[in-house]
């Protein structure tokens, strides 16, 4: 099988896993928007998504995304430090051109999958968790509303998620052009024009991530009413 | 008036792939700028000579710039790039400045392990050539020029990939010990011409296997390898070698 065995397909898979882990990130800040415009408007989204059949399905799916991107990370990471040898050089230069996200997408990576754990511990196990087992917590398991406001009125775990947003615009800055690329959907052309698009698109989301982050942490009560 | 330096050398001595290796170092005196940086090290050898002691082992060949055997990692960048498109032996010792100190490193990878001091053995770039970079069709008797019919563009571009002189500098640039920019100039060089097309799928899945075979790393698209290659080959052959090998294994 191609897909596993062979360097391309390893990093097809890569490439094919990350993409839609950003289709995800990208439907995940937009539904966040909606909490800085209206709380009951927030809760609905939680409440729609909460246990039914289809988000249980979703989040089965990301899971199986997300185990698949970390376990090839791990192993093609493993692979490039065994081709690359024992002996390091004594001098070395970095040149212009090579970004310092592309070769610290690993450490980006384990970044990422630490404010994954905080957010998943924040979030998730508060609330479909909870309302999947029967869990009685602080507020109504699809009150999302509430948690957001709970979460970010800790300045240290807002200030957690921005350093994990931070890591994650790098991580993604190099992921977007990079997962093209290994499809071969790129070239002398379209290389620039994707570096631009993934670097808009990427800094979209995580600015959307950021803003609802920043304006429940500096001001919970104004955040969601907006309207 | 001509630039004449002195520098302090660091060059790297190792006996075999399983020596440990050290550097040495030595006061190189008055070298004027137009000596290139492969006759300083000649002139370094005959220092060592003279004195009864081990010359300095490192590769070379045409000292042109069209052979791919001068390596040498010099001060942190294969071929001591200090320019664009320029090997080793094409660099002088004027782009360096009195009281330099001057670093010399094999190239290091896996995949290239250490002959002696600086001469690294490149045979597994031979033998990924062998796996697929030709054409086995019979080509008969010259045909006239126009027989076949090829875009100025293609054929330009085609050329631009056959620049690859295999010196291994992506290899020992890349943090992965990749061989991707090298395995796509090749397979670049002939997907792009017609004749070179009728066995493109073929290729590119053989020169990959022997590629990951010989135990070459994966590329994560660093672009360090672009930013080195001594004849700026460029990571968008890395992007037609992707394409020609996720469609050939598609079409299975």
């Amino acid at each position: 099988m191609w897909l596993i065995n062979s360097s391309i397909g390893k990093k097809v898979l890569m490439s094919v896993t990350g993409m839609a882990l950003i289709l995800f990130l990208t439907f995940h800040a937009c539904m966040n928007v909606v909490a800085l415009i209206d709380g009951d408007a927030y809760n609905m989204v939680c409440e729609f998504l909460g246990t039914n059949w289809y988000a249980l399905v979703g989040t089965a799916a990301l899971a199986a995304l997300a185990v698949v991107h970390i376990l090839y990370a791990v192993i093609l990471t493993l692979e490039n430090r065994k081709a690359r040898g024992n002996n390091r050089y004594a001098v070395t230069a970095k040149p212009e051109k090579v970004e310092w996200a592309s070769q610290n997408m690993f450490v980006l990576g384990v970044i990422v999958i630490l404010g994954l754990f905080l957010h998943l511990y924040n979030f998730w196990f508060n609330m479909m968790f909870a309302e999947l087992v029967g869990m009685e917590g602080m507020f109504a398991p699809t009150d999302g509303y509430a948690f957001i406001q709970q979460t970010f009125s800790c300045p240290v775990t807002a200030v957690l998620y921005l350093i994990w947003l931070a890591a994650l615009w790098f991580h993604l800055s190099h992921g977007f052009w990079s997962s093209l690329q290994t499809l071969g959907l790129s070239g002398k052309t379209w290389f620039c024009r994707w570096k631009l698009i993934g670097i808009i698109w990427v800094s979209v989301v995580i600015i959307l991530f950021a803003v609802v982050v920043l304006a429940f942490a500096l001001c919970p009560d104004c955040a969601g009413s907006y309207c | 008036m001509e630039k004449i330096i002195s520098f302090t050398l660091k060059y790297w001595k190792q006996n075999g792939p399983k020596d440990k290796g050290h550097f040495e170092q030595r006061e190189m005196k008055d070298i004027t700028g137009d000596t290139s940086f492969l006759e300083m090290l000649d002139i370094l050898n005959e220092q060592l000579i003279e004195e009864g002691k081990e010359p300095f082992v490192f590769d070379h060949d045409c000292r042109e710039g069209i052979c791919g055997m001068c390596s040498l990692y010099i001060n942190g960048t294969p071929h001591g790039k200090t320019e664009q498109g320029a090997t080793t032996c094409q660099l002088y010792m004027r782009r360096f400045n009195d009281g330099d100190v001057i670093t010399v490193e094999p190239w290091r990878s896996a995949a290239f392990p250490v002959i002696k001091d600086c001469m690294v053995d490149r045979t597994a770039f031979d033998k990924i050539i062998q796996a697929g970079g030709y054409t086995s069709i019979r080509t008969g008797q010259a045909q006239d020029a126009n027989a076949i019919l090829i875009p100025k563009t293609d054929a330009d571009e085609a050329m631009d990939c056959a620049t690859c002189i295999g010196c291994g500098a992506c290899v020992a640039a890349c943090k992965n010990g990749s061989a991707m920019l090298f395995v796509s100039s090749k397979v670049s060089q002939l997907a792009l011409l017609p004749q070179g097309r009728v066995e493109a799928a073929k290729r590119a899945k053989a020169m990959v296997a022997k590629m990951d075979e010989l135990g070459f790393g994966n590329c994560t698209n660093t672009r360090a390898c672009e930013a080195v290659c001594p004849k700026n080959e460029t990571i968008a052959n890395v992007a037609r070698l992707n394409r020609e090998f996720i469609s050939a294994k598609l079409a299975d």
